[in-house]
């Protein structure tokens, strides 16, 4: 039996370009063109699309409220659009909870370097806009020891030829997915709810981007599609779950999913695989003998806003 | 010839998973629960053509005294674990240097390195075992693999700079480097992100 | 029903007969909502981020002006009040033109909200059955409720005043007041449902203060009858419309305790904020002082309160409430000063610094400024469309056909049943 495959570090791997770092003149690659016909063809099908969404679409019911039947017309509609706009098959499911399953997740923060892998393999799992707008589920804070957790001396946008700087440490932050959420509190449409095993999820069909979760989500953790996703059919991941990382419309909200279409399936959440310290611990919270139990039960662990009261799922823990 | 290489490869594979889950259960490297299954990672390769040792120290004189090294420097330029008073054979074995010891004197094969860690480092190989310290991919319900401390930390200098994918037998595994990570690129702030 | 053809095709005619001033202003407001439309087609086609919201400030310009505007419409009461509860007549006649502002205003609340949303298309959701509306948690769906109950009072209390001055008719009393005394505490629930939108966020400490209720009120009283007050002097001069001196000076004084208040609960918040000086200061240090080289709210922060406080001063004094040009002057100072206070003042430091610590200084695009240029453009023909018919019904120049010859004295149309 070989190991199973373990997911690239990605440490070599050029990182994502900006536009302005193209050459002038620069022959163009096959991949180039293909990614520049995708998105010729997704700039005319976003000018037709801008002018309303399709009659189906228009009436489809609120995802709690599909009969099975109406589920999977939904699901084989998203795949079909999935071709049209990237030309490539994908598989959309919609797995719901598990039985006996609430999830926990643990974030060692005696160990994060803030080498930022965990942010951009999550933005090449879940499918999220890549520049216009740039969207990033994980935010990782460059903070100082010297100051310990504290926003008025936290940097986002740190760059570093080398991580750890001395005297900082790092904490990423990532939807909390709250016992007590306060998004979907203050969602005047349901459209965002949490589901059994504890993920907070959206339909995205059914949102209609006022952004009152945005205003409410203490830890910003909630992201809006400000314009048409910037998504090329080589980048995009084909393994989809309906609530979690299917592309996703303008004008709608979307966040860390603990990646459901992963995890739903028993596989750990690619920011967990992907990080090389082993800073991130995911496991099943009803499960006393699970790695995030015995975080609970021998380290100091702490969670994110605690006088907010919003009993987040995720939790800080210094393993020394 | 197809159906027989079909054979032998899955021969191989059954006989290479017990090889891997073994010494996992036997040695105590890793605790698995009744629904998980842990697989050991490859260890990171040793520097070319070292191994075995004893092709060379099998004919060397064996001098216990503590020195500088007229060879290894690859290991000694980087020497760090407690260099003011530990030196090569308090891990390394005089008589065998294919083997390592621990204080005690027992023998400890290099795919066990882990538990001569573990000897000042109780805690860490403690945390190991459950899962706490050090990285696993896979599943969270099941199989997932872990990896040793070697693959993350180079034992002459434990101390994490970072850390490399290589391929060892045509397996993807890591290997710990002496430089540190590059971050990747910072987000763009929103005012970078104009219409 | 030909009384109901007979009374819309005169409508048409007041509304499409004026002077040149008259036409001049229309051609500005559709102008304005040329502009608006051209710049609307902009952000449906880009998305929003043909503005300058991002995710660190997600709310700006259109939610600013939504708040502003819903306190406008709440400030129909002030005039209501000393009207219909305590029966004074000067004031009792002009009534209803502050009721048709807040009709405009809550219309141009609406198209704010509107325009701010990702999916538009998809307003229905908030809608009780056909939708999945989140209520009673979601503050947005009792703000949603609210704002249209609000809006549909107030039409049909405007709609049933005119038709029945139009027709020459005394209004039943006992169907009418118990309406107009239930707009004044709808009229306070408006705004203070809004203020709960924001009040109840504990991410946004900025926002989570008790006092943000108060302070919504406080100063939409102050802000929204200045409107009334430039309005009654055009319309004494257009129309002749007898309009006591009284009566607008009566409402300058309440306007003037509302002044008050609503700085005196600014000195409470600022007290608070800088005296505990938590980490919560931040925001407010933003606004009035900046934070590192991030100032582009400070100008405004002191010109707002400049405004405030020499607005209160003219509102205060007699003698400068009695001149029309101090007292003009102080409604425009008034009407900038919380305009600047609702829009920038409360929505940008509520979420500068982010949830994160990060500073992004925000400022409009011009497909932002177009938008809302065509909102407000909307908002007001509206209003100058009621207005031009409305006043020609109390004036008496505008009556059903029958009635035309041997009118009624006035004050028997448009009073309450003997």
């Amino acid at each position: 039996m070989t190991s199973p495959r373990l997911p690239l570090l990605r440490s070599g791997e050029p990182s994502p370009r900006h536009p302005e770092e193209a050459v002038a003149g620069e022959a163009l690659s096959p991949g180039r063109r293909a990614f520049l016909r995708t998105a010729a063809a997704g700039a005319a099908m976003a000018a037709l699309s801008s002018c309303g969404t399709g009659v189906e679409e228009f009436f489809q019911k609120h995802f709690k409220e599909l009969k099975p039947d109406e589920l999977a017309r939904v699901l084989a509609r998203i795949e079909r659009r999935n071709r049209e706009r990237f030309g490539r098959d994908t598989k959309v499911g919609a797995e719901g909870p598990r039985a006996g399953v609430f999830f926990g997740y643990g974030l060692d923060i005696s160990r994060c370097v803030g080498c930022r892998r965990c942010v951009y393999a999550c933005v090449r799992e879940n499918n999220q806009s890549r520049r216009h707008p740039q969207i990033h589920w994980i935010q990782v804070l460059e903070m100082e020891k010297e100051h310990g957790v504290d926003l008025s001396h936290a940097d986002l946008y740190y760059e570093a030829d080398a991580v750890p700087r001395p005297g900082k440490f790092y904490f990423p932050v990532q939807c909390q997915q709250c016992r007590n959420p306060p998004c979907v509190r203050t969602c005047p449409t349901g459209a965002t709810w949490k589901e059994p095993d504890g993920i907070v999820v959206i339909d995205y069909n059914w949102c209609i981007g006022c952004r009152c979760c945005m205003s409410a989500c203490p830890y910003g953790a909630r992201h809006f599609n400000w314009a048409n996703p910037t998504l090329a059919a080589e980048e995009l991941n084909p393994d989809e779950h309906y609530l979690g990382n299917r592309p996703r419309p303008k004008g709608v909200v979307e966040k860390c999913t603990f990646c459901i279409q992963r995890t739903r399936r028993g596989r750990y959440p690619a920011c967990v695989e992907v990080c090389p310290v082993g800073a991130r611990k995911f496991g099943n919270l009803l499960d006393p003998e699970s790695e995030i139990r015995r975080v609970m039960e021998t380290k100091r662990v702490f969670v994110f806003k605690e006088e907010l009261a919003t009993q987040p799922q995720f939790y800080y823990f210094y393993a020394t | 010839m197809g159906p027989r290489i079909g054979w032998f490869l899955l021969l191989a594979a059954g006989a290479g998973s017990f090889i891997a889950v073994g010494p996992a259960v036997a040695a105590g490297g890793a605790a698995a629960t009744a629904s998980e299954t842990l697989v050991e990672a490859e260890a990171p390769p040793f520097s070319e053509g070292i191994f075995p040792c004893s092709s060379c120290h099998g004919d060397l004189p064996k001098n216990g005294e503590r020195r500088e090294l007229a060879f290894h420097d690859e290991q000694q330029s980087i020497f760090s674990h407690d260099a003011e008073h530990r030196w090569c054979l308090d891990c390394h074995d005089l008589e065998n240097r294919d083997v390592l010891h621990l204080t005690s004197g027992a023998k400890v094969k290099f795919s066990e390195s882990y538990l001569l860690c573990g000897q000042c480092h109780g805690d860490k190989l403690r945390d190991w075992r459950l899962g706490i310290h050090g990285k696993r991919v896979g599943r969270w319900d099941g199989a997932k693999t872990y990896f040793l401390c070697v693959n993350c930390h180079n034992p002459h200098a434990p101390r994490f700079k970072g850390v490399a994918e290589v391929v060892v037998d045509g397996k993807p595994t890591v290997a710990p480097t002496q430089e540190f990570l590059k971050p990747e690129p910072r987000p763009r702030r929103p005012e970078e992100q104009r219409q | 029903m030909s009384g109901v053809t007979e009374f819309l095709r005169g409508c048409l005619r007041e509304v499409t007969t004026g002077n040149r001033s008259y036409w001049a202003w229309i051609g500005f407001l559709l102008a304005a909502i040329a502009v608006g439309i051209a710049a609307y087609s902009v952000q449906a086609g880009a998305g929003l981020i043909a503005t300058n919201m991002r995710d660190d400030v997600s709310w700006a310009f259109y939610v600013g002006n939504f708040t502003f505007l819903v306190g406008v419409a709440a400030a129909a009461v002030l005039l209501v009040v000393p009207a219909y509860v305590y029966q004074w007549k000067p004031i009792k006649e002009v009534a209803v033109l502050g009721e048709l502002l807040a009709v405009s205003a809550l219309i141009m609340c609406l198209l704010f909200i509107l325009v701010d949303m990702g999916h538009p298309d998809r307003f229905l959701h908030i809608v009780p059955i056909i939708g999945s509306p989140n209520w009673p948690s979601s503050m947005l769906t009792w703000d949603a409720l609210v704002l249209n109950a609000y809006l549909l009072l107030n039409l049909v209390l405007v709609l049933y005043l005119l038709f029945k001055t139009y027709r020459g008719q005394p209004y039943n009393v006992r169907v009418f007041l118990p309406l107009v005394l239930l707009s004044i505490p709808m009229a306070i629930s408006t705004h203070t449902v809004t203020a709960f939108l924001y009040n109840g966020m504990a991410a946004r400490p900025y926002w989570n203060a008790s006092i943000l209720a108060p302070r919504f009120i406080a100063s939409a009283f102050c802000s929204g009858p200045s409107v009334m007050i430039i309005l009654f002097q055009v319309l004494r001069r257009a129309f002749r419309f007898d309009i006591k001196d009284e009566a607008i000076w009566k409402i300058a004084e309440l306007m003037a305790y509302a002044m008050f208040l609503n700085l005196f609960l600014l000195g409470a918040e600022l007290f608070k904020e800088y005296y505990s000086a938590t980490e919560h200061l931040l925001y407010t240090k933003y606004y009035w002082q900046g934070i590192g080289g991030h100032r582009t709210l400070v100008p405004y922060a002191w010109l707002s309160l400049a405004s405030s406080v020499v607005a209160f001063v003219l509102f205060l004094v007699p003698r400068t409430r009695r001149r029309f040009v101090t007292l003009n002057l102080g409604c425009l100072l008034i009407w900038a000063g919380v305009y600047i206070e609702k829009g920038m003042g409360l929505i940008i430091p509520g979420f500068t610094p982010s949830t994160l610590g990060q500073i992004y200084p925000y400022a409009p695009t011009a497909v932002e400024w177009g938008i809302a240029a065509g909102v407000f453009g909307v908002g007001f023909l509206v209003f100058t469309v009621l207005v031009k018919i409305a006043v020609p019904i109390l004036v008496g120049t505008f009556r059903a056909p029958e009635r035309a010859q041997g009118s009624e004295p006035s004050h028997a149309a448009g009073a309450p049943t003997p």
